[in-house]
């Protein structure tokens, strides 16, 4: 599989994303600057990372989306490439309007770096399909704006069409989306994640890059990766 | 030379620059004549305390400073040692009290920004930040603003450079309510071989200016931090910097781009008394000149002065000396990243720094006798009020209710609602995060290499005994490493205190660095990088002046060879719960007799040198083959403080004996004796066997498992019991 992580000024879990797809692709992802307008040729995976792209001075994200890179990755993505955003990345993707709905400031309005839990809400998708329908997993979150919102009519569409991704939950599945426990930044329907109608655009605030290696406490986020590199090797 | 002077120099300028008679008098000899405007600000920032350590100099001269693996000491920008491998640990850390009082959130962010800067600028990428936090009475009003802002600021700041906060220590005392102190630590690691020093070489090489634009804010903030707080303290607002870490962050990779080509020769950042410091010290370092020419530094600002760009503290700039043939190769890297890049001027045989500006030369000042004729001061010192002895004690609540008041009190209470809002994790390397383990344990990516990573001081020790705290501070960021499993290299000190024409306050910080001095020669672990405050004190209306509690905080730095081998809080079930090291019960000093009896009485726990190494050798080999499955040290709240944390840290519970000790429960449970760990070994018979051997004192305390913790007493206490007590503090003073 070859991947291309885009770097944007102001990004800083592209590393971590490398890592975490290298482990299980074998082969390192190319770096692909914000400056550039082409990706590189025969790229199966597109991801934009976490980080603080452009500082996040304006919106989260919102500078991103008109980078000169992007006119490419609009094109990948209308011709079913598939892209996974995570963090900054899925704010990137929603100011892009590749994916519906924003991200605004944590309801606590605090940054919060600590470990949720995620659950899988279809595995049949090259993200998901090493989990099983209705698995829960643990990840790092890290971010200030993470609160997911989008209008009730896109919400219904999301959940009518089965677009959410995964869900803030408890350790045995539960959600709340009321309980600050359980959606720490208090996103609607507690979304964390959500796809494309095409499914091949998926964008989520957690890291799962950052939770691979036991020695970091553990492979929770590992199947994402492992999933992503068997659908798109073929 | 410029005749524009917006005020005429004299004595009284001088003064309110912050020089004395006698250091003005200086300036005159040196000049052979009455210097510009410019030059006055030059000499008074260089000479400020914050620059020239004039006070504490000669006294930090005594700390140990060399070891087999320390590659650079105090000197440079960062202290560096040998990790392995051909690769070096570059670390330091720094105050930035007075602008977080003024303006929290701001003071801390551009602390963490200078910090960073001062260990990229050698080489290194940073890859962990620490910190260590004091703050005044939780009771006091400002003290919520003030923790709100420090912490969103270390935050704000930290998160967007994308450099995992991995560590830190905070305290509460109302010797801080008007004077909060914001220490931050930044680890880097570089190769050997590619580490950048300051000194700036060769005659006619161009000197590059590079980040963000120069404006007027931090005019005279090194003379700020020289002095005393007075009730105008918020008044001085505009002397505090405004951080951009989204800059810096672009800075950090353009810099180590940079650094990856042969084009530099030296290179440092703008902190304290910014193109100032950097210009003079990277040439007096060098012994060439330096001539600049303001016209060609950029400016965010139209109209500013040569003394305004001069002694502006903006942020996020470097300086830097490159090979004549390479300034077009760096230009590219800089365009690349969109930071202003400008050569403002180049290296001379003439031993002055020269300042030009439309035209004009505004200094021109010999920069030898800047270095070399900085004041000394062996100022007056005084025997600190020794702390009064303690009362004979009655206990008047007994074992479980006093953990329970231990655990929620405010030196006590979990920290997770603080560094649950820095990201530990960005880096994909962090091995053990905030709470985990002693020392925060961080990976060298794409090695074996582990690094724990500390700070630690215990003020209220150093208060009754500032030479016991000074080498207590050292031996506990010993201790704390050691409790890992890693070896303990070197410190990095942020001596914190009041103001030293206080003669028992200089005389606190004397103790303090014999202490620290002492413990460094006894454990090997020297002092490769430091920063010193003082004039930490604040004035109240009625003219009187309070000073903080001596704080000599320790950045400790350690090296496993092979990380997987780090130990942390969490016990599994079915251990036997060991105590290392002699417990005398000495609660002198104690959280326990503060929360429990409301008294700061008695002298600190003693501390024997040779007993903690002796210990610490001890654990860390029996980390290292395996035979301790989980560790803490015993600190702050003695052993059943150190127990229960394990309790909270994992899933097992721990049921407790009770110990045949002869002494008083409280003395044995929540008495602070030193150099003691709890560890978790699945054979506590043949591990007493061998701390016999080692003559370290051992005895069993419990065994883990169950639900909870047990106490002796045959009572247990939930572990969600526990976590809710240990959690209640940050969110019930922040969250209101």
């Amino acid at each position: 599989m070859k991947a291309a992580i885009v770097v944007f000024p102001g990004t800083n879990r592209e590393r971590d994303m490398a890592i975490a797809l290298r482990g299980v692709a074998g082969q390192a992802p190319t770096m692909v600057w914000h400056r550039e307008t082409a990706l590189p040729a025969g790229t199966d995976l597109v991801v934009l990372p976490g980080g603080f792209s452009y500082g996040d001075y304006l919106r989260c994200g919102a500078m991103a989306a008109h980078a000169p890179i992007m006119a490419a990755i609009r094109e990948f993505a209308q011709k079913g490439g598939h892209i996974l955003g995570v963090c900054n990345g899925f704010q990137i993707l929603t100011e892009a309007q590749l994916l519906p709905g924003a991200l605004l400031r944590n309801a606590a309005l605090r940054f919060l770096s600590q470990d949720c839990f995620l659950r899988v809400e279809r595995n049949d998708t090259p993200f998901t399909r090493h989990w099983a329908k209705g698995d829960v997993f643990r990840t790092p979150m890290a971010h200030g704006d993470g609160n997911y919102i989008a209008s009730a009519d896109t919400i219904r569409m999301l959940e009518d069409t089965n677009r959410v991704a995964f869900r803030y939950v408890a350790e045995d599945g539960r959600v709340d989306a009321g309980d600050p426990q359980l959606n720490p930044n208090g996103s609607m329907n507690a979304i964390a994640g959500v796809f494309s109608e095409n499914l091949r655009i998926c964008g989520m605030m957690p890291h799962p890059e950052d939770l691979v290696d036991p020695l970091m406490g553990g492979e929770d986020g590992k199947p994402l990766f492992t999933g992503l590199v068997e659908a798109l090797v073929g | 030379m410029s005749a524009k002077s917006p005020r005429p120099v004299d004595a009284a300028l001088a003064r309110e620059f912050g020089l004395t008679a006698e250091e003005y008098g200086n300036v005159l000899s040196i000049m052979g004549r009455t210097p510009t405007f410019t030059e006055l600000g030059i000499f008074s920032v260089m000479w400020s305390e914050h620059c020239s350590y004039k006070s504490s100099r000669a006294f930090l001269k005594t700390l140990p400073t060399t070891a087999p693996w320390v590659i650079h000491g105090p000197g440079e920008n960062a202290g560096v040692v040998d990790i392995g491998h051909g690769l070096a640990a570059i670390f330091k850390m720094e105050s930035h009290n007075h602008p977080s009082f003024i303006e929290p959130y701001q003071g801390a962010a551009t602390g963490v920004g200078g910090i960073l800067r001062d260990v990229f600028t050698m080489g290194a990428r940073p890859i962990a930040n620490l910190n260590a936090l004091r703050f005044g009475a939780p009771g006091n009003p400002q003290t919520r603003r003030i923790v709100d802002g420090v912490v969103r600021g270390v935050g704000g700041y930290g998160n967007c450079v994308g450099v995992p906060t991995v560590g830190g220590e905070i305290n509460f005392h109302p010797a801080y309510d008007g004077n909060p102190l914001v220490n931050a630590m930044t680890v880097g690691v570089a190769r050997q071989d590619r580490i950048f020093l300051s000194a700036a070489a060769g005659v006619g090489n161009p000197v590059i200016y590079v980040g963000s634009k120069t404006g007027r804010d931090g005019i005279h903030g090194a003379t700020m931090s020289s002095s005393e707080f007075d009730e105008d303290a918020l008044a001085k607002r505009p002397t505090v910097q405004v951080g951009d870490p989204f800059v810096e962050k672009l800075l950090i990779e353009a810099c180590l781009e940079l650094m990856a080509t042969d084009a530099i020769v030296a290179i440092q950042d703008m902190g304290a008394a910014g193109l100032t410091s950097s210009s003079v010290e990277m040439a007096g370092k060098g012994g060439v000149g330096i001539d600049l020419d303001l016209d060609n530094v950029p400016q965010r600002e139209r109209g500013m002065t040569a003394y305004e760009m001069m002694l502006s503290e903006s942020q996020e700039r470097m300086l830097i000396v490159l090979r004549p043939d390479r300034t077009e190769q760096a230009r590219a890297i800089f365009d690349k990243w969109e930071l202003d890049f400008a050569v403002i001027g180049h290296l001379t045989d003439t031993g002055n720094i020269v300042i030009r500006h439309k035209g004009e030369v505004e200094a021109d000042i010999p920069l030898a006798p800047l270095a070399d004729q900085a004041p000394v001061y062996h100022r007056p010192t005084a025997p600190a009020l020794r702390p009064q002895p303690m009362e004979p004690i009655i206990d008047p609540v007994g074992v479980e209710q006093a953990l329970i008041r231990l655990i929620g009190c405010p030196d006590l209470a979990s920290r997770a609602w603080v560094y649950n809002q820095y990201d530990s994790t960005v880096g994909g390397q962090t091995v053990r995060r905030p709470g985990a383990a002693d020392a925060a344990i961080v990976k060298v990516e794409d090695t074996e290499i582990g690094l724990a990573l500390t700070t630690d001081c215990t003020p209220r020790y150093c208060r009754a005994n500032a030479k016991l705290g000074g080498a207590q501070a050292v031996a506990e960021a010993w201790r704390n490493i050691t409790a890992t499993g890693a070896r303990p290299l070197a410190v990095t000190d942020n001596l914190n205190f009041g103001s030293p024409e206080k003669p028992e306050v200089m005389g606190q910080f004397v103790d303090a660095i014999a202490g620290m001095g002492e413990a460094c020669r006894a454990l090997d672990f020297p002092v490769v990088s430091g920063n010193v405050s003082l004039y930490n004190e604040t004035r109240a209306p009625d003219g009187t002046s309070q000073s903080i509690l001596p704080t000599p905080a320790i950045g400790g730095l350690g090296v496993l060879e092979d990380v997987r081998t780090a130990v942390g809080l969490e016990m599994p079930d079915g251990c036997d719960v060991m105590l290392l090291g002699e417990t005398k019960g000495q609660l002198g000093q104690s959280i326990w007799l503060r929360e429990i009896l409301g008294a700061q009485d008695g002298e600190p726990p003693e501390l024997d040198l040779a007993a903690e190494r002796r210990n610490g050798d001890f654990v860390r080999g029996l980390i290292q083959n395996g035979t301790i499955i989980a560790c803490h040290d015993v600190a702050d709240g003695g052993v059943l403080v150190a127990v229960t944390e394990m309790v909270m840290a994992g899933q097992a519970g721990c049921v407790l004996d009770a110990p045949q000790s002869g002494m008083r429960p409280e003395a044995f449970w929540f008495g602070e004796d030193q150099s003691r760990y709890v560890i978790a070994v699945r054979d506590g018979q043949a591990l007493a066997t061998l701390a016999a051997q080692a003559g370290v004192p051992c005895r069993r305390l419990g065994r883990s498992g169950g639900q909870g913790l047990t106490l002796p007493s045959g009572s247990t206490i939930s572990k969600a019991r526990l976590l809710a007590v240990h959690s209640e503090f940050f969110p019930r003073l922040m969250d209101r």
